[in-house]
């Protein structure tokens, strides 16, 4: 009993040094948000924060809000680069459809190996950012109507290749990467984990970090300055394809099943609300990787919160769209500065 | 190419792409296809999604975007269907349901338009929400058993010969887009959309009340998806609050391909009803067809949807560099 | 002749500013008056006022004798006053007839009546002698036939007094004849014509009257008949023409050495509609200065050089070499570098800190991969905020809360990174505070000395002819003078500025 009583303090002593430490960062907000969801739920839901460990693997709630997160976290990866460079990618979850289902159809029709199988998978997804990079950056068409190709026709390429049905396979590498525990906690947690490292190395370890936050926030100065704008929305579009074709495998796999018609269904409009909720500007500029997480995260959590209460899974999307409006009111302009005249004026500095 | 105006042409090759594909599939199947019964059809069951999409073009053709329709038509759907229920009259049913669409379009324009919140996201949490509601109105869907529209809704139907009739919802839609696009073309209000759509600034200078004419635009828009569900309650003889999944897509998609420009200023409402049939003839084709997948629909809207961006985007007026 | 508008002691403050400081306005029936100033001289917020895009603070406003005080534009149209805006502001998706109508459509029981707006369409593109095809989308016009229907529009309205802000920016010669017609046909039918303008020759060519702004208050009103250029032109900079006329060589460095190669040179390099073809020759060390007043074409001078516009005449050399600069990518490899006029538009990148865009574009010439290390941004950002004397807490500020002067330093930071072999300075002291001002200043002369070749733009006369060894003299698009060394003075830059063209229209 006693144990299960450190545990929790233990946790919420962890998460007060983090809020304390990132008291003044951008992410302040997207965590304290979580923290009060999760004690929400310590205080109102029996049992939400119970841990078990079976055959060294943790089960619990929250383990489930972690494993069910995943998705959305690498979509949010992808989407926040493009979301950076002031753009938008609807398309994410279709690519996740076009993903699974040819990874699934190699592994099952054709009798390859899953790494076979898992390279397609991620090859056809690069060739759908390439796709949507193409449109965008080369014939300059706005970002919401040249994924939205992609979204509508991806789905009916999804379902074409697994021809129509769900293609269940059962692969014990697959069956790992979507639902096997590494360290105790969920592999697809691993796979975020090493993708936002890569994703990190990618942006802050070159400039292209600097250069996406710079087109996303003055695309002429940006041009001016000798930065090859095109370029990086190109490549950013690539890379979101990436993402989504990473995500798609892992949701795929985490049911042994490629569904077409389910599979990232309006999951890039959760990809999008991550992204916006951690921190990132819906018109570019700064993008924030780790909030964009935190944000998923957050989504999640409010899904399970909904489950947990016995709350329908049907009316969960109500409280989502509170949060929505909510997050939109709080980035608008026009209320920043309605705010600003309430409070004291800050010190101008120059 | 040099006689027709440069504005006419994404409605002329959409014209032509109807007729493209109305004649293969004449070619193809022959008489069976080319009846007047399959032509017919095209309208009942396509009613509801042509009445969304005028919505959608009006939305459209303001410069925003409507996110929320396939949630308020499937909301609308169960709401008409739990009242009726209860024992509300249908007509009343009906008149409430407008009533909740439109304002919930207007509070949506109001949003967008006051606090200059991007109209994707707000439109998006519009979509989430009356999702949501519909679930809490009524769990599953729901049978309407009612005179009014087990009689009286097929009595409205107009005979076209000795086997067919033009069914209600088909009527529904073509008086429905006569009066938009009335309102489109003769009205001041229709025409400050344009106006607005095109370029808001100027419009603004110009001494438009852009104010009210874009709230007025998205409470239109949640009129006419609350029509839409009214129209889907007659088509499916119930409500449903968890159908119509995806239908914004489809909305969206039939305004493009018909003809009207995704940036806003420009596109004709007749243009979106040829968009909806072309959707539908497709579909046509497909069932016709039997061994090919459903999913080439999809695969077949986008085609065309990539096509008719860029048409448009080759057509666009260039906009003249500003010297100093 | 009549007095339609008479303004008196017009003041309107912003935050930071005193835009517009008593200001008298007087404008007659049947008279073009032309509205005259250098940057920041108050034209726009006086029409803005006169308009009803702003409210006035204080002054009052007679119109045809009643007292007017317009709260928006419809208000002031209402009153019988119609501006026709730089930026044609139509709907360029709708056709000529419909947006010389919209908002004012003729409608019988709510629904409008097309056959109606086609007639009155064409009955005011009459007035103005121009006979084309109403149902046309408006965008598939010229930009100039797309300013008369704007003023058709505005006549529509029945307007007494029509005011043109900067119409003739965008137009060539044939087309600024055109409309000058149509301004004398109007005035000589009674109307009252506010023109605002940059463009010398033209304001000899068709107005009766002129008003001078300065730094938002009144320098003068006076009948273009009586205002020698050269009159004109001291009013507007400021110098009291006495001054001007006794002004005398200033002291001028000792000869210096100059290699004879240039280090970028230019034959005929021109661009339609934005700046006649041109030569241009400069070498290492030595500073070359651009005057000319607002519009000129100095600007489009720099974009040229820079890469930013295309040319589409003539040849450009640099080292030696032949090559084409069809982009700042381009321009930056041969080692040039451009700070922009517009700090806000095209400069600063507003949400980032000082250090990120100090790098920028050193960054940018680099690529993506070769990442300037984090020591050495901080190092670069630390060096230049000492030499620059930037003020800001550190290095991690955003831009965007800096003052104007330091932002501009910020940018001039960016470029300095990159070692250029050319700098051009486009008004680099613009909004600036004097001390900031002559820091610059001296920073020019040291680049200078070290071997930089520089070209210089700038409004305010006496830095241009304080730092420049050459001056090359712009008026209307067109350069129409070069002077070397001694013979460079404020008199003499005025001089070439005013000396009228033979024809007297637009250059």
């Amino acid at each position: 009993m006693s144990m299960l009583l450190i545990g929790h303090v233990v946790f919420w002593l962890v998460y007060a040094a983090i809020l304390f430490v990132w008291r003044k960062q951008r992410i302040f907000w997207p965590l304290l948000a979580l923290a009060l969801l999760l004690l929400f739920n310590q205080i109102f839901t029996p049992g939400f924060f119970d841990l078990e460990i079976r055959d060294g693997r943790l089960f619990g709630s929250r383990i489930d809000i972690l494993q069910q997160s995943t998705k959305v976290m690498l979509l949010a990866l992808g989407m926040a680069l493009v979301i950076g460079t002031g753009g938008v990618d609807l398309s994410v979850g279709a690519i996740m459809a076009v993903a699974g289902a040819v990874m699934a159809q190699l592994v099952v029709m054709h009798q390859c190996s899953p790494t076979v199988a898992i390279l397609a998978a991620l090859g056809v997804a690069l060739a759908a950012g390439a796709l949507n990079g193409l449109l965008v950056a080369s014939f300059g068409i706005q970002p919401i109507v040249a994924t939205l190709i992609l979204m509508v026709a991806g789905r009916g390429i999804a379902q074409l290749i697994s021809d129509g049905q769900a293609i269940p396979f059962s692969n014990e590498t697959l069956s790992f990467i979507g639902s096997g525990y590494f360290l105790g906690l969920p592999f697809a947690l691993t796979i975020v984990l090493i993708m936002l490292g890569i994703t990190c190395l990618f942006t802050r370890k070159t400039a292209l970090g600097l250069f996406i936050e710079s087109v996303g926030d003055n695309d002429t100065a940006s041009r001016f300055s000798g930065i090859n704008a095109r370029l990086v929305k190109f490549c950013v579009y690539i890379f979101c394809g990436l993402c989504a074709g990473i995500a798609g495998i892992v949701s795929t796999s985490n049911i042994s099943r490629a569904d077409a018609n389910y599979t990232g269904l309006y999951l890039e409009l959760d990809a999008i609300l991550a992204v916006v909720i951690g921190g990132t500007a819906l018109t570019g500029g700064r993008f924030y990787l780790v909030g964009s997480l935190v944000g998923a995260l957050l989504i999640q959590t409010l899904t399970t919160t909904m489950y947990a209460r016995n709350v329908s899974a049907d009316i969960a999307p109500v409280p989502k769209a509170l949060v929505i409006i909510a997050v939109c009111l709080l980035q608008s302009e026009k209320v920043r500065r309605f705010f600003a005249r309430l409070l004291p004026a800050k010190k101008q500095t120059g | 190419m040099n006689r027709i105006k440069p504005k006419y042409i994404p409605i002329a090759a959409t014209a032509l792409v109807f007729l493209g594909l109305y004649i293969a599939g004449y070619l193809m199947f022959g008489e069976k296809f080319g009846s007047l019964r399959v032509f017919v059809n095209l309208f009942g069951d396509k009613a509801f999604l042509g009445v969304a999409a005028i919505g959608a073009t009006f939305v459209i053709l303001s410069g925003g975007i409507d996110l929320s329709v396939g949630s308020v038509v499937a909301f609308t759907s169960i709401l008409i269907a739990t009242l009726i229920e209860k024992g509300m009259s249908p007509p009343l049913a009906l008149i409430i349901a407008l009533g909740v669409g439109t304002v919930f379009g207007a509070t949506m324009g109001f949003l967008i338009h006051h606090f200059e919140l991007p109209p994707f996201l707000v439109t998006l949490g519009g979509m989430f929400l009356m999702r949501g509601l519909g679930f809490v109105i009524h769990e599953q869907s729901l049978a309407i058993k009612h005179e009014f529209y087990s009689k009286t809704i097929r009595e409205l139907a107009i005979p076209l010969s000795e086997k067919l009739v033009l069914p209600f919802t088909a009527t529904c839609l073509l008086v429905t887009i006569l009066l938009a696009s009335l309102l489109a073309i003769y009205t001041r209000f229709g025409r400050n959309i344009y106006a607005i759509g095109s370029s808001e600034n100027s419009a603004r200078l110009m001494g438009i009340q852009v104010g009210f004419t874009k709230i007025g635009t998205y409470a239109m828009a949640g009129f006419f998806s609350a029509l839409a569900g009214c129209v889907a309650t007659f088509y499916m003889q119930s409500g449903n609050p968890a159908s119509f999944v995806g239908l914004e897509l489809d909305a969206i998609a039939a305004v493009v391909i018909g003809g009207t420009l995704l940036t806003g200023g420009a596109g004709f409402i007749p243009g979106t009803l040829l968009g909806v049939l072309i959707l539908g003839v497709i579909q046509t084709l497909i069932n016709f067809q039997g061994n090919l997948n459903p999913s080439w629909t999809k695969i077949a809207v986008g085609f065309l949807l990539l096509v008719f961006i860029l048409l448009q985007k080759a057509i666009a007026p260039r906009k003249s560099e500003s010297s100093h | 002749m009549r007095v339609l508008l008479e303004a008196r002691g017009l003041s309107k403050s912003f935050p930071s500013v005193r835009a517009l400081d008593g200001v008298d306005f007087t404008v007659r029936a049947g008279e073009v008056h032309a509205l005259m100033g250098e940057n920041g001289a108050g034209k726009s917020t006086l029409i803005k006022v006169l308009t009803g895009v702003y409210q006035r603070d204080a002054g009052d406003t007679q119109f045809e004798g009643k007292s007017i005080n317009p709260a928006s534009p419809r208000a002031a149209e209402a009153c019988g006053i119609s501006t026709v805006y730089q930026e044609v502001n139509l709907i360029p998706h709708l056709s000529v007839a419909e947006n010389i109508c919209l908002g004012r459509q003729p409608t019988r029981i709510g629904m409008i009546r097309w056959g109606a707006i086609r007639e009155r369409a064409r009955k005011a593109l009459a007035r103005l002698d121009l006979n084309i095809d109403v149902n046309r989308q408006l965008s598939s016009y010229s930009i100039a036939v797309q300013q008369m229907v704007a003023l058709a529009r505005a006549l529509d309205v029945s307007a007494k007094l029509l005011i043109l802000d900067e119409p003739t920016s965008s137009l060539d010669e044939r087309e600024v004849a055109e409309l000058f017609k149509v301004i004398s046909k109007l005035r000589d039918e009674g109307m009252g014509i506010v023109f605002v303008t940059h463009f010398l020759d033209q304001v000899y060519a068709v107005s009766d009257r002129i008003t001078v702004l300065r730094n938002g208050a009144l320098v003068g009103e006076y009948p273009v008949a009586e205002l020698p250029r050269l009159h004109l032109i001291a009013h507007m900079i400021g110098k009291p023409v006495e001054e001007v006329e006794a002004m005398s060589h200033p002291h001028r460095d000792e000869e210096e050495r100059l290699p004879s190669t240039p280090f970028m040179s230019v034959v005929n390099y021109g661009r339609t509609g934005s700046i006649q073809p041109f030569d241009l020759a400069i070498r290492p060390g030595e500073v070359v200065g651009l005057a000319g007043l607002l519009g000129s074409g100095r600007t489009e001078i720099a974009r040229l050089l820079f890469g930013v516009d295309k040319a589409d005449s003539g040849e450009m050399q640099v080292g030696g070499n032949v090559v084409r600069i069809n982009s700042p990518r381009a321009a930056m490899r041969y080692k040039i570098a451009f700070t922009t006029e517009d700090r806000k538009a095209q400069g600063i990148i507003p949400n980032l800190s000082i250090r990120e865009n100090i790098v920028l574009a050193l960054q940018a010439s680099r690529g993506a991969w070769r990442k300037i290390s984090r020591i050495k941004q901080d190092e670069l950002a630390d060096r230049f905020i000492k030499a620059l004397g930037i003020k800001t807490p550190g290095p991690e500020q955003l831009i965007k809360n800096l003052s104007g002067g330091n932002q501009q330093k910020v940018l001039l930071a960016r470029w300095l990174a990159t070692e250029p072999n050319l700098l051009i300075l486009d008004e680099p002291t613009r909004g600036i505070d004097v001390g900031a001002k002559a820091e610059i200043e001296k920073l020019i002369a040291s680049l200078r000395k070290d071997g930089m070749a520089i070209l210089f733009i700038s409004s305010e006369l006496e830095e241009v002819v304080r730092d420049s060894q050459r001056v090359l003299v712009l008026r209307d698009r067109k350069v129409v003078g070069e002077l070397i060394g001694d013979q460079i003075t404020e008199r003499a830059i005025m001089n070439t500025i005013a000396a009228p063209t033979p024809e007297g229209t637009a250059a």
